[in-house]
């Protein structure tokens, strides 16, 4: 089973004082939902792109299925805060994007792309050109054309952050669903404490001065919700809310009150 | 003007927005666009009617000023007649075949050049000094060289051209270039691109409003630099015949001349926005 591990990684931008992230190890098999929550300047972003191979760690390694990442690669498809589509293609299009790379036939990569855009629940979206869908459709077209590359790992950079509160539930549950049919390892980073509740199956928590992990949560409401209990019953649950408070905790532990 | 609530209007119906508005935007109330038309048109009925006043009163000798009626005349004359040994169509199919072919070298040459500019340092050391040098010599400072290196044929008026043309091209191109979002860079890396796919697929398109607007500049930069190059052994041309007219102080052909330049200028700044629409509607739409 491939395992996308980042092994005591620090990161120092150039020109910065202090590293952005010190030792920082994360093990992320197929399967997991791993989120990354912390104030801001934590690090979590930075951690992301590390595993993405957009940033080259300082020091420590980052391996993908015990090889060295060293470059962007299509088994950790990356989802950005803002979407990044591109608007000259239609969403169908843009779907496709990772399948036009590799050389598929137009006629097998539109049944691909449509397969897709169905999983996300825009079936009747394809022909639409980026600009006039919703962000909330935007992000499922994000998702879908992540998903397209057929990646082991989606990397989610805080890919909910611009959506209003309730398109973002909505996502949210999207987002799980997704999971569990594509069947691939997630790493995601929010700011959204519920968010972090609902989706993940581990919550790494970090604090800044530089970037490190303060407290570990193994969480299980996603894996409740993929197995078919309803999202309001789970959010009622009193697990759900002790959780939280302890999860709120570990945040702003060692913040000046 | 808000963003995000954008309504779908039919494409045809774009032309009746001023040119810095989104054909997709809010509607507005109609009158806005209508009068700002009419306030044009009443602008050039007016600066008519003020000539047509001055030349009939003989205020200004008509050897300075001909009246309206005088190059109304001369156009149909040269139309049907020609001046100087060409019909008015061929003095202007030569001329814009001319400024075409140079656009056709100054997209060549220049976008690949934005493009080296935009995207390695390298080719930003060699070109922008290079293009930054350029661009503020004057078409007639360098007219003689060009007409010592390659002769007085065909080639050096369409060189001068395209030199000017080349400038706006290319650094329109990499301002497009560098102006690529990182985030679109990097998710196409991260879905398997490579270096050569990410320009191809991502940096070009996503550069293309910004090269058509260059090469709109570039035309308007063509046709100041047209009668440059027409100076040296043309027989055909709307500059040459500009020329042409002026040594024998026939101020009705340089006054109709003019007037030509400016109407087709005007055209094909039309033209080129409504390509713009077909090609890149999704700009300012993000």
């Amino acid at each position: 089973m491939p395992h996308l591990a980042l092994d005591k990684v620090t990161v120092h931008y150039d020109g910065q004082p202090a590293p952005a992230v010190e030792r920082v190890s994360l093990d992320i098999g197929k399967g997991d939902f791993v989120v990354l929550v912390g104030r801001s300047g934590c690090g979590k972003t930075s951690l992301l792109n590390v595993a993405a191979g957009l940033v080259a760690p300082a020091r420590g390694q980052a391996t993908m299925a015990g090889r060295p990442i060293t470059a962007p690669g299509p088994d950790r498809a990356v989802v950005f805060q803002n979407d990044a589509l591109f608007p000259w293609l239609t969403a169908r299009e843009n779907v496709a994007f990772a399948l036009r790379l590799r050389g598929v036939p137009a006629d097998k990569r539109a049944r691909r792309a449509d397969e897709l855009l169905k999983l996300v629940k825009l079936d009747n979206a394809g022909d639409k050109r980026i600009w006039e869908l919703s962000g909330g459709m935007r992000q499922r077209v994000g998702l879908a054309r992540a998903l397209a590359a057929e990646p082991e790992f989606l990397l989610l950079d805080e890919p909910l952050g611009a959506l209003d509160a309730l398109t973002r539930e909505r996502m949210q549950t999207t987002l799980l669903d997704l999971w569990a049919a594509a069947q691939v390892g997630v790493l995601m980073v929010t700011h959204g404490i519920e968010e972090a509740l609902v989706l993940a199956t581990r919550i790494v928590v970090l604090a800044p001065g530089p970037g490190h992990v303060v407290r570990t949560f193994e969480t299980h409401f996603g894996r409740r919700y993929a197995a078919g209990e309803p999202i309001r019953a789970i959010k009622a649950d009193a697990a759900f809310a002790a959780t939280r408070a302890d999860l709120t905790d570990a945040i702003f532990e060692g913040e000046a009150a | 003007m808000s963003v995000g609530t954008y309504t779908e209007r039919p494409a045809a119906k774009t032309g009746e927005n001023d040119w810095l508005s989104v054909p997709w935007s809010r509607p507005r109330p109609k009158r806005a666009g209508v009068s700002a038309r009419l306030i044009s048109a009443l602008t050039i009925l007016a600066l008519l009617a003020a000539w047509t006043v001055s030349a009939e009163l003989r205020l200004v000798s008509p050897v300075f000023l001909p009246s309206p009626a005088a190059v109304w005349a001369k156009l149909v004359v040269a139309a049907r007649d020609g001046f100087v040994d060409a019909t008015l169509a061929q003095h202007i199919t030569a001329s814009l075949s001319r400024v075409f072919a140079a656009l056709v070298v100054a997209i060549v040459v220049g976008v690949p050049v934005g493009l080296a500019i935009g995207i390695s340092k390298v080719g930003r050391g060699v070109f922008d000094p290079l293009l930054e040098s350029l661009r503020p010599i004057p078409p007639l400072a360098y007219l003689p060289l060009i007409v010592i290196w390659f002769g007085i044929g065909e080639p050096s008026k369409i060189l001068v051209i395209a030199i000017a043309m080349l400038a706006p091209v290319a650094l329109s191109t990499a301002a497009g270039v560098r102006g690529v979002s990182r985030e679109r860079i990097d998710a196409a890396r991260s879905l398997g691109a490579t270096r050569g796919q990410v320009v191809r697929h991502v940096v070009l398109p996503s550069a293309l409003p910004s090269i058509l607007t260059g090469l709109r500049i570039a035309l308007g930069a063509g046709w100041s630099t047209l009668v440059a190059a027409e100076l040296v052994a043309a027989t055909r041309g709307l500059g040459f015949m500009i020329q042409s007219a002026a040594q024998f102080l026939v101020t009705d052909v340089v006054m109709m001349g003019i007037l030509v330049i400016a109407t087709i200028a005007f055209a094909l700044e039309f033209i080129i926005r409504r390509i713009e629409h077909a090609l890149v509607p999704w700009t300012g739409r993000q």
